[in-house]
């Protein structure tokens, strides 16, 4: 080994180092490009293709054309708020009862249930297993005048008390407002179970033990650190159970009335029964302009960027 | 001592910390055997141990967050077994810290003070988060935090509550050596200016020695031994503590004189002990574990034999291995007595004859040795054992 050897030796060994760590630094894009593709074959096109719809005018018959008609929007909006209004009161609705019933459940999934957690976790996702319409249909029956159930909240006196606030009409609970909102609720409840428990479970337990250990109750640790740390869980179980509820129309078609219509009836029946396309997109994107600014400001008010 | 109505509150008076019968069963399993502990009030008391031992078990039970199977703690005069952790005038520094990573610094240490609902806490937190220098670091959350800083914190947060007594688990043990040491004077420094009793469960016998007053060892569930740390050191009571606690050589001998003086044979030679240092039974024609540590032990080459007062024990045996540490030298020496044999030399005056293969005498005073009971493994707590300059 001389020293004038050195660098004549060091430079070819230099350069195929050079090309793997080239070749290195494409790998994340070449890992991204199915995703990107997919997205803009099966997103971002069809997203395009719906904004010029819905600027169009004209009549299946003679043909639509783009002609900058934002009037849509507006006449659109005019006509269908009763039904977004509704939309959003369902699926919020839904979402607050995912909520209340999946938080105990995620609970006692990631702390309490030992040896039962991957039972009660596959027992979550197991309506998975069957179709969706399925489901939604089965619920037709559970919810069947003169049934089981109707027959009993009817006798506990608790039809008189929803058919007082509007939820349902006199001893029928299919095709009324509340039909459609249990059927929001089951048919979005595993979303919101699946990322809470997925929060609850990360908490380290030896921060229960800090906070008793401080002087904070059961009840004061839950809401101090058990609640606080689960927000990212309740954040994202919340969205993925909203967004896709509001845009819902399965439940409403199947469960509801005329006067249970959702906005993803009204944009349904316009693509598919009356054939206006302009108004079916704008619809689109007016649902999808106030989702999008209802989960910023939620988000913003969650503050849930500053979580660990 | 210190000025202790500054800090004591309303804790203040409270008592001992008093362990009664206390046990722990899993099971099968008995991670505590029945044990009675008292903890002085105002000491600073480790709980020394390798893992598994016990000793976090120990602590959890005084903290509350373990259930005693049988017995009974008491703080004071108060027993407090049935009491929930959240109603026990007891905080723990928790070995992970267990900070709240939702909430910042200044919010982490006024949790206890908030949950007791006392409204102005900025002065006490301001007080606190100075006692534990890190009163610029109140608005950071815990993850921004170094680790010595987060322990700090950790401390902080439990401190602010004057406990009546304040638990340590192992709340050095993620830290390097250096920040270890510093932060074992810093504990030091807070519990002699505040006056509360610390129990500091750790694995780390240079660090229980270094801060505690009063150290008890424990092993498979049960104490070994209880006392000042240089009682501890200089009077083991078992095989376990002599190995555990720094190095011991450990030699089989056979008693042959009994009296306030043992003299014993060892691989042929005479050796000598008080007998008050014998914590065995000894009789003629018994056997004993006699012990040495390997600093009270001076090294001369066989060929001085004749410069050794009279009166010191003598072991023959030839140099196996050497290291210089630097202010000391490590000699292991393959003795008949007792095979290796460890020795540790100041680097006074170095012997350049003193290189392995060299025949030497091992020469001691005979009021530094031990003699333990000798039914006991000879080896208990040698594994454990870490780097013990």
């Amino acid at each position: 080994m001389t020293v004038t050897d050195a660098p004549p030796a060091a430079e070819p060994a230099d350069l195929p180092v050079r090309k793997a760590s080239a070749r290195k630094r494409l790998v994340p894009y070449w890992l991204l490009l199915p995703g990107i593709l997919w997205l803009l074959v099966f997103f971002a096109l069809p997203m395009i293709y719906q904004a010029s719809t819905s600027v169009q005018t004209g009549s299946l018959e003679k043909g639509f054309e783009v002609t900058w008609h934002f009037q849509t929007y507006w006449e659109a909006l005019k006509e269908y708020y009763p039904q977004f209004v509704r939309s959003l009161l369902y699926a919020g609705t839904a979402t607050l009862l995912c909520l209340l019933l999946g938080y105990p459940l995620a609970y006692l999934i990631a702390f309490k249930a030992g040896r039962w957690r991957t039972l009660l976790l596959v027992l979550v996702i197991a309506p998975f297993f069957t179709s969706f319409l399925i489901r939604t249909l089965a619920w037709k029956t559970i919810l069947a005048d003169g049934g089981a159930v109707v027959g009993a909240l009817d006798a506990l006196h608790v039809l008189d008390v929803t058919s007082w606030l509007g939820w349902t009409e006199g001893n029928r609970v299919l095709a009324t407002p509340m039909a459609v909102v249990c059927g929001l609720t089951y048919n979005f409840l595993p979303f919101m179970i699946l990322p809470l428990y997925t929060s609850l479970e990360r908490i380290d337990g030896r921060l229960h033990e800090a906070a008793k250990d401080l002087y904070a109750s059961p009840a004061t640790t839950f809401r101090k650190v058990t609640f606080p740390l689960s927000m990212p869980g309740v954040v994202s179980g919340t969205l993925l159970t909203f967004i896709p509820a509001s845009g819902d129309y399965v439940n409403a078609e199947l469960l509801g009335s005329t006067d249970t219509k959702m906005v993803g009836n009204v944009i349904q029946s316009q693509f598919l029964r009356v054939l206006d396309y302009p108004t079916a997109a704008a619809l689109s994107f007016i649902l999808m302009a106030v989702v999008l600014l209802m989960v910023t400001v939620y988000i913003r008010r969650a503050g849930t960027e500053d979580l660990v | 001592m210190t000025d202790k109505t500054v800090h004591t509150g309303k804790n203040a008076g409270g008592g001992d910390v008093r362990l009664t019968g206390i046990s722990k069963s899993y099971g099968a399993f008995t991670a505590v055997q029945p044990l009675d502990l008292t903890v002085p009030q105002g000491s600073f008391f480790a709980l020394l141990g390798a893992s598994g031992c016990g000793k976090t078990t120990t602590l959890r039970m005084i903290a509350g967050l373990e259930e005693p199977t049988t017995g009974t703690v008491f703080l004071g005069d108060r027993d407090v077994t049935d009491l929930p952790p959240y109603k026990r005038p007891v905080n723990t520094v928790f070995q992970s810290y267990a900070l709240f990573p939702h909430l910042d610094i200044y919010e982490n240490v006024a949790f206890g003070l908030r949950r007791r609902g006392i409204k102005s806490v900025k002065k006490q937190v301001g007080e606190m988060l100075e006692l534990v220098q890190l009163g610029d670091k109140a608005k950071h959350k815990p993850h921004q935090l170094s680790g010595g800083q987060q322990q700090r914190v950790a401390v902080a947060r439990a401190l602010i509550n004057h406990p009546q007594v304040l638990l340590l688990d192992e709340p050095l043990g993620a830290l390097d050596l250096k920040l270890r040491r510093q932060m074992q004077l810093e504990l030091k420094r807070i519990q002699t200016e505040v006056g509360i009793t610390f129990i500091h469960v750790t694995h780390d016998q240079e660090e229980a020695m270094t801060m505690a007053d009063t150290v008890a060892v424990m092993n498979g569930g049960r104490v070994e031994q209880l006392g000042a740390p240089a009682e501890l050191y200089e009077n083991p009571r078992t095989t376990f503590v002599a190995n555990f606690l720094g190095t011991s050589n450990l030699i089989e001998a056979e008693v042959v004189e009994a009296g306030t003086e043992l003299v014993v044979t060892a691989g042929g030679g005479k050796l000598r002990l008080p007998a008050e240092r014998c914590s065995a039974p000894a009789a003629t024609g018994g056997r004993l574990l006699l012990g040495i540590r390997p600093e009270k032990i001076s090294l001369a080459h066989a060929d001085d034999e004749d410069t050794i007062a009279t009166g010191r024990n003598k072991v023959t045996g030839r140099i196996v291995d050497t290291s210089f540490i630097g202010v000391s030298t490590q000699y292991v020496v393959d003795s008949p007595a007792g095979g290796a044999l460890q020795v540790y030399e100041q680097n006074i005056e170095r012997d350049t004859r003193l290189v392995p293969g060299a025949p030497v005498v091992l020469h001691w005073n005979p009021a530094h040795t031990f003699g333990l009971d000798a039914t006991q493994a000879i080896d208990a707590g040698v594994e454990t054992v870490e780097d013990a300059a």
